[in-house]
């Protein structure tokens, strides 16, 4: 998957270094930043809102200035490089199109800027347009096309003057379902054809999933994990990624013994469990094991786990493709299991007597995330 | 509807297509006349408060009903005169006739001081005249006809000369441009053409030259000191923005004479800018501030200008501030940006504020009265002088049938300039 | 446009309204003057006695505009009942119907009058007069005559004038030399006008033009003028307030009668003869001059007034040695044509 990355790795392409921002002088918004993309992926900041992930987008962008530290693009440091001379091409989460100008106009008007001879002039804005499959849309005005339409034209203009660097923020927000889907398979194509660098933020986990080469995942202004998706996923840094990417059962404990990479934990509910260590943990430590819904074992099929566990139903919804059942463990604990229903024909049952099943690679065990 | 199914069985589904399409119709137009009905009080408001009082306007302006209504048969005989020849003698005899029945009555002295409008001394003439006639007879027969030609001129020598008489005949229509033309610095020579008015006379073609031009500076002086402030509220958080807007608004809360006055203590020789200036040692005379076009111009920017930031305001509030970062961010420094992105879009605001002032500004006249000298009199002082000081609605009429057209014109190069841009920009 | 659309009909609609309001009583009849300190002075020597004779007095004031009231007549809807004209406007307006004709057996005996005090439509309240002003702490050489007025190298600084053609006319061919007895004939002829506007293109960008009689006073205190026309009342007034040292120049005066009409067709035909006889008694004609130095139209009037006031009147003989008086009759005529003329070249 990760292509591009692998392109250029010894020179990141843009990298922050010990970057802070503060807007009041009291509460950081981004504090101590380091991170580095390399040239030609697909990154993408994911996070709550008020995380800093936009803070950093903007930064980049040249529309907030650093209160500490440095942004290098390339070799030179862009701290106080102003926005229009960063050749850094944009799409915003409105669009933001000129409506006062035609999809023509708009896509010439950073080449018209940067005074380029008017033969190639037409022919850039010709093949941006030809690209977005928007060909015969020249002469529209902005409100004259659909949303889908408008992005495209976002996306073209933000690519059409051959930028270092493209950043989108929250670019689909706007779309509905399926369009947001269709629209992210028109992007993540882009991007491999052109190999342009693209920050992309977002707050949608399962489009950062599906779009990147790498994950940054933003709480309380800390990138508290980046990765490729697989990784992220699978092996969580912590209880926060663990949690925000994909569903996550989380049950508290303690170390009580460590062999390798795997560990046992005695949980809050007296059951103790084999889990494998995420995060470098000692004897004693406070953790939480956390367990994805979709690995978690059912009756049958739980013979054989390492750790075996006993509960009752308390709720069950069926989604056609899996059955989402709630369960309660010893010590009023709750945990949810995801079932694939064509493997579970018959139901399960209100107050049903079940027998769950964990195997040790699955369960993994985590610190708690990185905070003030 | 089962009713037209069972009339019509061998094509039911045609029947209901029609009868739904009627009943479609009948909604329709119910729903409109009902629609309708809500806005007849507003209709009705409109013509009898707008559209009644213009046209009635209009009317005046080319109204000449004095010299008709005093002297019917005497007009209807002048109206077939060549006016090159003196007049026969039965329009001597009709008009002693008619002159010594209505002597010593408001329609005799409206007619007279219609005619001495037109020509100085022509009131006395009549009154003069009137007064030497014999009582009034119903003789018309050629000797009578040669007595009252002969008593006429007796009366007075000008009655045998053709300019009195081709005034009168100019007078013999119950309309008349005279008016309109005199708006225009226009005026009928003794022969009935219309000829340029005296350089003496000559006032309204510089007085709305000067309308124009003082509206226009006005317009530019708002535009340039409201530009900068509807965009800072535009851009403010909303506490700033409200604080901002009650001080643009404050000037509504009193009235024009109250700040026209206010702006006379300031602006005076010995008022407070002048002292202050001296005070602080910058000048050591005092400045001629008011009783010149410095003064109207201050005063009537100051009062205008909250209808240009209004618009410009509610304008700009619409436009994302992404706009610009969007321009900046492909590459076009910020005040380049500001200038091919944001104002494009503010143009409708701007048009419309800068409309709003500029037909405002054509109707004052109180402000440049009480700050202007003469040479800063608009259009508007005029009509209040014609209107209250002479009593001569037809030229205020005129003058404001004018004013209206002009203010009109300016309308429609508006709605041609914004509405086209619109539709252009509508049309899919 | 405004002034224009409000006049006729909304005039009359609020009016109207204002009639409802004022008309509770019937004895209330309302009486439209100059207003300012002529006002305050007719409301002691008119208004008062007439309350204690059981009327009352609805004061309002207008600026001489006869507009409206033309437009109140025409819409048969008359609010206005006594009005104070000046002598063109009450000559014009008589003629055209605007006002009745009066009856002077309701006013009072015809001999007690100066006789141009008593015309077809109206009977003299008082006489005023239009004199030059000056303020004499600012001018130490006093000036004597409008031929001083006319000298910008002798007294330095702005002038000011009333807006408007009726004596500004008058005082540049009185200063240009023409003897009061030929200002009017002058002032006839075309030669005669053109020699009145050349005279005032020798001081035009002196003058101060003012509209309101109040102005005159307040911008010689204030220094803004040198002097100026001025109506003779309102300095008194300013001098008896001993704010400012303002002096009046008798020389070449012109004075004018202000007379009581009655609006066409009022509903309170009686209590308006009443008012206007009780304000042309005597003893109420004294004590308004006492008030504001203008002189009596009813001579009975005269004995009555104090020696020093007396002095200061325009009718005083002292006064009156050089005085023109204005011409109604010639302005009914040629107002029109030269106030219009005056425009033009004001705005030049």
């Amino acid at each position: 998957m990760p292509t591009h990355a692998e392109r250029n790795d010894a020179t990141p392409h843009v990298s922050f270094r010990k970057v802070w921002k503060t807007y009041d002088g009291e509460n950081p918004v981004v504090r101590d930043l380091d991170l580095d993309i390399r040239r030609g992926e697909f990154l993408t900041l994911l996070g709550p809102s008020g995380s800093g992930k936009t803070t950093c987008l903007m930064m980049l962008a040249g529309f907030e200035t650093p209160t500490g530290g440095e942004i290098r693009l390339g070799d030179r440091v862009i701290n106080s490089v102003p926005p229009h001379k960063r050749n850094i091409g944009m799409v915003f989460q409105n669009y933001a199109l000129f409506p006062h100008m035609t999809v023509r106009e708009n896509l010439r008007f950073p080449l018209d800027v940067r005074k380029l001879p008017p033969g190639e002039i037409d022919k850039k804005v010709k093949r941006a347009l030809d690209m977005v499959q928007l060909g015969d849309f020249g002469d529209r005005y902005p409100r004259q096309m659909s949303g889908g339409q408008q992005q495209r034209v976002a996306l073209a203009r933000a690519l059409v003057f051959d930028p270092e660097l493209v950043l989108m923020d929250e670019p689909l927000g706007a779309l509905d379902k399926q369009l947001r889907e269709h629209m992210q398979i028109e992007i993540k194509h882009i991007h491999e054809t052109l190999g342009v660098t693209v920050v992309f933020v977002t707050h949608d986990q399962s489009e950062a999933l599906a779009l990147s080469d790498r994950v940054a995942v933003f709480n309380k202004g800390f990138i508290q994990q980046i990765d490729d998706p697989a990784t992220l996923y699978e092996q969580p840094a912590n209880d926060f990624v663990a949690s925000f990417i994909g569903e996550n059962n989380a049950l508290g404990g303690y170390v009580e013994s460590m062999h390798g990479e795997r560990c046992q934990v005695k949980l809050d509910n007296g059951t103790r469990v084999q889990a494998s260590l995420g995060n470098p943990l000692r004897r004693g430590d406070r953790a939480l094991v956390s367990v994805r819904p979709e690995c978690v074992r059912i009756n049958a099929q739980s013979l054989g786990c390492a750790n075996r566990m006993g509960g009752y139903v308390r709720e069950v919804i069926y989604l056609g493709d899996h059955l989402r059942v709630r369960v309660e463990l010893a010590g009023r604990r709750e945990i949810v299991v995801k079932a694939p229903a064509a493997q579970h024909k018959h139901r399960f049952d209100m107050g049903d007597a079940i027998h769950l099943g964990i195997d040790p690679e699955h369960l993994r065990v985590l610190g708690m995330a990185a905070d003030a | 509807m089962p009713d037209v199914a069972l009339a019509l069985p061998d094509n039911p589904g045609a029947a209901r297509t029609v009868s739904l399409k009627a009943q479609l119709r009948r909604a329709e137009r119910r729903k409109k006349l009902k629609y309708g009905a809500l806005i007849v009080p507003l209709v009705v408001f409109l013509l009898l408060t707008f559209v009644w009082p213009i046209a009635a306007l209009m009317k005046r302006a080319v109204d000449n009903p004095e010299v008709v209504a005093a002297f019917p048969a005497t007009c209807a005989l002048l109206r077939g005169w060549d006016g090159r020849s003196p007049p026969d003698d039965t329009v001597f005899a009709t008009l002693a006739n008619e002159m010594a029945a209505t002597r010593g009555t408001p329609v005799f002295a409206s007619a007279a001081k219609r005619l001495n409008m037109e020509q100085p001394g022509f009131r006395s003439l009549m009154m003069k005249t009137a007064k030497a006639l014999p009582p009034a007879a119903g003789r018309s027969a050629p000797a009578a006809g040669r007595s009252a030609r002969a008593a006429l001129i007796a009366a007075d020598a000008r009655w045998g000369e053709l300019a009195a008489w081709q005034l009168f005949a100019r007078n013999a229509s119950p309309y008349t441009a005279r008016y309109l033309l005199a708006s225009v610095d226009r005026k009928y020579d003794d022969a009935g053409h219309i000829v340029a008015a005296g350089a003496d006379e000559a006032i309204y073609v510089k007085v709305l030259k000067r309308t124009f031009g003082m509206s226009a500076v006005v317009t530019a002086c708002c535009l340039l000191l409201g530009f900068p402030l509807a965009y800072l509220m535009a851009t403010q958080p909303a506490r700033v923005a409200n604080v901002l807007m009650i001080f643009v608004l404050l000037p509504f809360w009193t009235s024009i004479l109250v700040r026209v006055a206010a702006w006379l203590v300031l602006l005076q020789r010995e008022g407070l800018v002048n002292q202050a200036l001296r005070a602080a040692g910058i000048i050591e005379k005092p400045l001629e501030l008011v009783f010149n076009d410095i003064g109207v111009y201050i005063s009537m920017v100051h009062i205008l200008l909250p209808f240009m930031i209004l618009p410009l305001y509610s304008v700009m509030k619409g436009i994302s501030p992404l706009y610009v970062r969007a321009a900046i961010s492909l590459g076009c420094p910020p005040i380049a940006s500001f200038w091919k992105v944001y104002f494009p879009q503010a143009l409708p605001g701007v048009g419309a504020g800068g409309l709003l002032v500029f037909i405002l500004c054509m109707g004052y006249y109180i402000t440049p009265a009480l700050l202007g000298s003469p040479g800063e009199q608009m259009a508007s002082y005029f009509i209040a002088f014609y209107t209250n000081q002479t009593v001569n609605w037809g030229m205020a009429a005129a003058l404001s049938a004018i004013l209206f057209m002009a203010t009109l014109v300016l309308y429609m190069v508006y709605l041609r300039l914004v509405g086209g841009q619109e539709s252009a920009s509508r049309t899919t | 446009m405004k002034a224009f659309l409000s006049t006729p009909r909304s005039a009359a609609i609020a009016l109207a309204a204002m009639t409802l309001l004022a008309g509770a009583a019937r004895a209330d009849i309302t009486v439209i003057s100059f207003g300012g300190s002529s006002q305050k002075a007719q409301a002691k020597a008119f208004y008062e006695p007439f309350a204690k004779a059981g009327g009352k007095v609805v004061p309002g004031e207008y600026n001489g505009e006869q507009a409206k009231i033309k437009a109140m007549v025409e819409a048969g809807n008359v609010t206005w009942d006594v009005v104070e004209v000046e002598s063109p406007e009450l000559a014009r307006g008589c003629e055209e119907g605007i006002y009745e004709k009066l009856d002077m057996s309701r006013v009072g005996a015809k001999g007690d009058f100066v006789p141009e005090a008593v015309t077809e439509c109206g009977i003299g309240v008082f006489v005023w007069s239009t004199v030059l002003a000056y303020n004499a702490d600012v001018l130490k050489t006093p000036p004597r005559s409008w031929a001083d007025f006319w000298d910008i190298e002798k007294y330095p600084g702005k002038r000011g004038m009333r807006k408007g053609a009726k004596f500004t006319l008058e005082f540049a061919l009185l200063a240009d030399g023409v003897k009061p007895a030929d200002v009017y004939k002058t002032l006839a002829t075309p030669a005669g006008v053109e020699r009145a506007f050349g005279k005032l293109d020798q001081i035009k960008p002196h003058i101060q033009w003012w509209e309101a009689g109040a102005q005159p006073p307040q911008l010689l205190a204030s220094g803004d003028l040198v002097m100026s026309s001025a109506y003779n009342g309102r300095i008194g007034t300013a001098q008896k307030e001993g704010k400012t040292n303002l002096k009046i120049v008798w020389t070449h005066q012109i004075y004018d009668f202000d007379s009581w009409a009655i609006t066409t067709g009022t509903p309170k035909r009686d209590e308006a003869y009443r008012f206007i006889a009780l304000a042309s008694e005597p003893r109420n004609q004294a004590v308004f001059s006492a008030h504001i130095p203008y002189g009596p139209s009813n001579v009975k009037a005269l004995p009555l007034i104090d020696k020093a006031i007396l002095a200061e009147l325009p009718t005083a003989p002292r006064n009156m040695e050089s005085a023109l008086a204005s011409d109604p009759q010639f302005w009914a005529e040629y107002g029109e044509d030269l106030e219009q003329r005056f425009n033009a070249w004001a705005a030049k």
